[in-house]
């Protein structure tokens, strides 16, 4: 399993670590058990994502998703970070081993549950699209997945 | 230069000096058929009958006993699924346990899908079984106990004289994988009482591709390989004979340089008191009846694989149980037979040394490791939420 030179940056220099006090947002997805957890942290100003930290608990592939999924939304617009998908990380990590994948998508949802959090705190439940949580993917202990929700499980070479 | 330390010798082996030196020859000037019969394939017969002559000798066991295959694995699969279709007129039960080498466990499963019954014993804390554990496991329709002699990841040393005695008495077959036993704790055939029992060549010092099976005089077992009779026609196909000539140098220098091992487990032992002073670690499996190279920990609240990379990039090479170092997304199959919990099982490290390593290494280690610990624990939320207490139930 080899990871590219971006993904081992990203493990070995992960930007945005830490935690955010009074963050206007927080999301945490992924669980012990499956061995991956992701909590991102949101500071929004005029609905625009002005920092970003994240803790994670996981492999080198799920710190870099992390580390580039907040690279990726930073100062970006809520509506424009609600857009990114776990196949923008993976591009912008120039790629993933296959069974590395659902780390992408944990980021992708890490940053969705923070968004979601947000909504909730400033009374815009209507906008609560809430993506769920505790999902691995792949994982052999994921829980059942609604149509609705549908991951997109590229396999890259 | 960065210090480089190899502490990954469950694994695999560096290739030794003195075996590349015994195995030169083989490629520049001795490289004939050993079945041919003028002077070139002669002179090959007769490395290959030395290099037999002394395996066997350091085994225990007769030259007629050994037979070479190209790994352990296969010598894991042709003893079990030889054993049992050999017997499988008398039964269709096979005894083995949860800690296992994926090659037998596979093999297993893979007889259990041709309609064998398998019985998976459960092991204690310490990755151990008892004889008696066989014993009751033993049915009438039980043909085969395929039991490791020690284990890959906590190294864990099983009873196989005891458990051979109990097979023997109830005329079941005994099979042992010595993989990781060969080269690191004396083993001798005859004592152990084994039917058959495999040994790999890269774990002490040979190539990658090159193993073997003994199969005890009266033991019958199909043929592996159809071919042109070599390996008494159980392993068709020429032999390699460089591998064979290394592996057998590679045997006589491990086993001289057994009384090593009383360092290698001091060594060990060090490691072991240091580590665990690391808040939240633990030793996974028992210290008594282990491999002296090998120690097992998990740190709580990270993931083997990030810290095994964090490692690599400090020059230490080590493995880890976590599920995310390897393509299955179940961490080490071991480590949860032996009770560990799955959460910490995922930050599982091991360190396996061999005569090569040196209190320098152990020092570089110790120098290193805490540091890359808590720096994956500042980054992770489960180190946030609860630095002092459990995991609790996430």
């Amino acid at each position: 399993m080899l990871y590219s030179d971006k993904v081992m940056d990203h493990f070995s220099n992960p930007r945005n670590v830490g935690e955010i006090e009074n963050a206007d947002g927080v999301g945490e997805v992924g669980n012990a058990t499956c061995g991956d957890i992701m909590k991102i942290f949101l500071r929004i100003e005029d609905d625009i994502i002005t920092d970003v930290k994240f803790k994670t608990f996981g492999c080198g592939a799920a710190i870099a998703t992390s580390s580039m999924a907040t690279e990726i939304i930073k100062g970006k617009s809520v509506e424009e970070a609600l857009t990114l998908t776990n196949k923008a990380v993976i591009e912008a990590l120039d790629g993933l081993p296959p069974a590395k994948v659902h780390c992408s998508v944990l980021a992708e949802e890490a940053v969705k549950a923070a968004i979601s959090d947000y909504y909730k705190k400033n009374g815009m439940e209507d906008k609560v699209d809430i993506p769920c949580t505790g999902c691995c993917a792949s994982c052999a202990m994921a829980h059942e997945h609604g149509a609705a929700h549908d991951h997109d499980m590229i396999e890259e070479d | 230069m960065q210090r480089f330390v190899y502490a990954d010798n469950a694994a695999t082996t560096a290739v030794l000096p003195e075996v590349i030196e015994a195995m030169t020859p083989c490629f520049a000037e001795n490289w004939g058929n050993p079945s041919s019969l003028y002077g070139k394939g002669r002179d090959a017969a007769r490395a290959l009958i030395a290099a037999r002559e002394k395996i066997a000798s350091l085994l225990g066991a007769d030259p007629k006993e050994i037979y070479f295959t190209s790994c352990g694995s296969e010598a894991d699969n042709w003893a079990i699924k030889g054993a049992a279709h050999a017997n499988a007129a008398r039964g269709k039960h096979i005894i083995t346990t949860k800690i296992e080498h994926p090659a037998v466990l596979q093999t297993c499963k893979a007889l259990e899908k041709e309609g064998f019954e398998v019985s998976y014993l459960d092991v204690d804390s310490d990755g151990l079984l008892t004889a008696a554990d066989i014993e009751a496991a033993i049915r009438p329709d039980t043909t085969l106990v395929a039991v490791m002699h020690a284990n890959n990841e906590i190294g864990s040393i099983l009873p196989i004289k005891e458990i051979t005695e109990v097979c023997r008495a109830h005329k079941v077959l005994c099979f042992t994988d010595a993989v990781q036993a060969v080269g690191s704790i004396p083993v001798n055939v005859r004592e152990l009482g084994v039917d058959m029992l495999s040994a790999s060549g890269h774990k002490l010092g040979a190539p990658k591709g090159i193993g073997l099976l003994y199969i005890k005089k009266g033991v019958r077992i199909p043929a592996l390989i159809d071919g042109g009779g070599q390996e008494k026609g159980k392993r068709g196909g020429t032999e390699n004979l460089p591998y064979i000539v290394g592996f057998a140098r590679a045997l006589e220098l491990a086993v001289e340089r057994l009384p090593d091992m009383k360092r290698i487990a001091a060594l060990r032992d060090r490691l072991a008191e240091e580590i665990v002073k690391i808040p939240r670690t633990r030793i996974n499996g028992g210290m008594e009846h282990r491999l002296p190279g090998n120690l097992n920990v998990s740190f709580e609240c990270i993931e083997g694989e990030s810290l095994l990379l964090l490692l690599d990039r400090a020059g230490i090479a080590v493995s880890t149980g976590s599920a995310c170092s390897s393509n299955s997304l179940e961490p080490s199959h071991v480590l949860l037979a032996i009770g560990v919990p799955v959460e910490i099982a995922h930050g599982s490290m091991r360190i396996s040394l061999s005569h090569a390593n040196t209190e320098e290494d152990a020092d570089y280690i110790l120098e290193q490791l805490p540091a890359i610990v808590s720096r994956l624990r500042d980054m992770s939320p489960l180190w946030s939420a609860a630095p002092t207490g459990d995991i609790g139930d996430r």
